[in-house]
């Protein structure tokens, strides 16, 4: 889907590519937001590229699942912290994967340790940094861009 | 000294789009729409699997017809995807390029003094490669009002005895027309009648909105006198691999293939292994490049009808082809001018034959972005010629 990969592109625009109409494509955007098929729009940012110090981090946890409620309850204990931008049901070696993106060492330390770790269901933790970020949301991060293309061709 | 040149060598006209290229290149901030070529990149796994080839050794010749496993694979391609039927040990040829067929069919099929009919606005190789064996070049030239398309009566003008061979360039480079099933029907009801053959130009194929492609060869009659040609080029973005192939009757193919063994040897080997993951896992890809083409071409249509430019809508290729004849100058003067005061690159309707005076091919191979920009400076061009005209 188009908006998937350009959230800001203009109706009008999207209608003329797509062969279809304006008003028709409106009232289909807002029935998909209406239904939370479409639950937000964000900005890809490559903080590399700023003057950010910050890092993301990648923490697997393994956590007991309660009776009756599984991993439901556990994990929105977990997403309820607003320093948290995804919580991931995995399947495999561990259970939960939690992501804090844009933090400093002493935040995602202090997060491990005083906030996840205590928790009474979770049993161990595994925090991973990300080095370097190759490619997000389908999108390669450092790509050539000029075209290499000779001018004019038959 | 004797002249050491070959005397049909001197008729043939250098490419119209040559001076053209040579001032562009020059011109560092120009934004061009005039590549014949995909801007994306070949899909991974197809780079991948010529990459592994290398890995692997794979580094000699393949059979000179190509490696069977392609062919096997181009077989079971044209039949899935056009309904054709050819037989992958003798009727497919694998060649460097789809020029590189269309060069050898002629001069397998061609005495001297035989007509070749060229329907024109079209591809610029079909006439140098007519002349250069023998064969006597015909234009047909097609009309805008036709939408580009060959019409059987103008195929019945141009037909005298000495005709054999009609080149049939759909879908068509520069004007993005097709030719639909119930269209091709009396042209080979015509062929037929007149005992005429076709090399059939289908490098496009792949590229047609709104409507699927139909190969001439697949109508009653035709296998036996069509030569079909096609390649990876524009289908799955591999103009540098210069992969292509043809098929048709063994009796021509098995010639063809003697002329390509004594020239080629065989078309690249890596180029062969990575076509093979082409055809196998690459239907998607093709799918994915299309709607985007499509996406580009109604956002085109869309905003020459804004400017109230005049341009037919075309269904294949990624080209559009629209008329300039409000602005009283020729091709070469509109894009010469459009170039030095704009800085955008079309390149001229007569590069194609002289019937694309008139006319200017753009080409939709490029990001979204980028055509937006050079509509507007295209669009800030034609303002500037229109309100220039108005005070003469």
């Amino acid at each position: 889907m188009y908006l998937e990969k350009n959230s800001r592109v203009d109706l009008g625009e999207l209608a003329v590519l797509l062969g279809s109409d304006e008003a028709l494509i409106a009232n289909e955007i807002a029935d998909m937001e209406q239904e939370e098929i479409i639950c937000g729009y964000h900005t890809m940012i490559n903080w590399e590229k700023t003057s950010s110090e910050k890092v993301t981090a990648l923490i697997e946890v393994r956590v007991t699942p309660q009776r009756g409620q599984g991993f439901d309850s556990i994990a929105e204990r977990i997403y309820n912290y607003p320093e948290v931008q995804s919580v991931y049901l995995i399947s495999g070696g561990f259970d939960l994967l939690v992501i804090l993106e844009e933090k400093t060492l002493r935040e995602i330390s202090q997060f491990v340790s005083d906030r996840l770790s205590t928790l009474d269901s979770v049993l161990s933790t595994a925090t991973h940094f990300i080095l370097k970020k190759y490619k997000e949301h389908g999108t390669v991060m450092s790509r050539r861009s000029e075209d290499e293309r000779m001018k004019v061709t038959p | 000294m004797r002249d050491p040149l070959n005397s049909r060598i001197r008729q043939v006209e250098p490419s119209g789009i040559r001076k053209f290229f040579d001032v562009v290149t020059e011109m560092q901030d120009a934004i061009s729409l005039g590549v014949g070529e995909p801007d994306f990149d070949t899909p991974w796994h197809i780079r991948d699997e010529g990459i592994y080839a290398l890995e692997r050794g794979r580094t000699f010749y393949t059979s000179n017809a190509g490696l069977p496993e392609l062919k096997q694979e181009i077989a079971r391609y044209l039949s899935r995807r056009f309904g054709l039927s050819y037989d992958p040990a003798s009727e497919v040829l694998v060649t460097v390029g789809g020029s590189e067929a269309i060069d050898l069919a002629l001069r397998v099929m061609l005495e001297e003094g035989d007509e070749v009919l060229i329907p024109q606005p079209s591809y610029v190789s079909y006439s140098p490669c007519t002349v250069m064996a023998g064969g006597v070049p015909v234009t047909i030239a097609l009309r805008e009002e036709d939408q580009f398309k060959l019409t059987p009566e103008a195929l019945e003008a141009a037909i005298t005895p000495k005709t054999k061979i009609l080149v049939l360039p759909f879908p068509n480079n520069p004007t993005g027309a097709i030719m639909t099933r119930e269209e091709l029907l009396p042209i080979a009801e015509c062929v037929i009648r007149h005992d005429l053959f076709v090399v059939s130009d289908e490098i496009y194929a792949e590229l047609t909105y709104d409507h699927e492609h139909t190969s001439i060869a697949s109508l009653d009659g035709m296998p036996e006198r069509t030569v079909v040609i096609n390649g990876f080029s524009k289908s799955h973005a591999m103009t540098g691999w210069r992969l292509g192939y043809t098929c048709g009757p063994q009796q021509i193919i098995a010639q063809m293939l003697k002329l390509h063994q004594f020239a080629i040897m065989c078309a690249p080997t890596n180029s062969q292994y990575a076509a093979v993951s082409a055809l196998k896992n690459g239907d998607e890809d093709v799918q994915q490049m299309r709607d985007s083409y499509n996406q580009r071409r109604r956002f085109l249509m869309h905003a020459f009808e804004q400017m109230g430019i005049q341009c037919f809508e075309p269904f294949g290729a990624f080209y559009v082809f629209p008329s300039i004849q409000e602005f009283g100058m020729s091709s070469d003067c509109f894009a010469t001018r459009l170039l030095e005061e704009e800085r955008v690159a079309v390149v001229p309707g007569t590069a194609f034959g002289a019937c694309g005076e008139g006319f200017v091919r753009i080409s939709y191979a490029y990001s979204l972005d980028a055509l937006k920009v050079a509509l507007e400076r295209f669009a800030r061009f034609i303002e500037r010629l229109r309100a220039d005209g108005g005070n003469e």
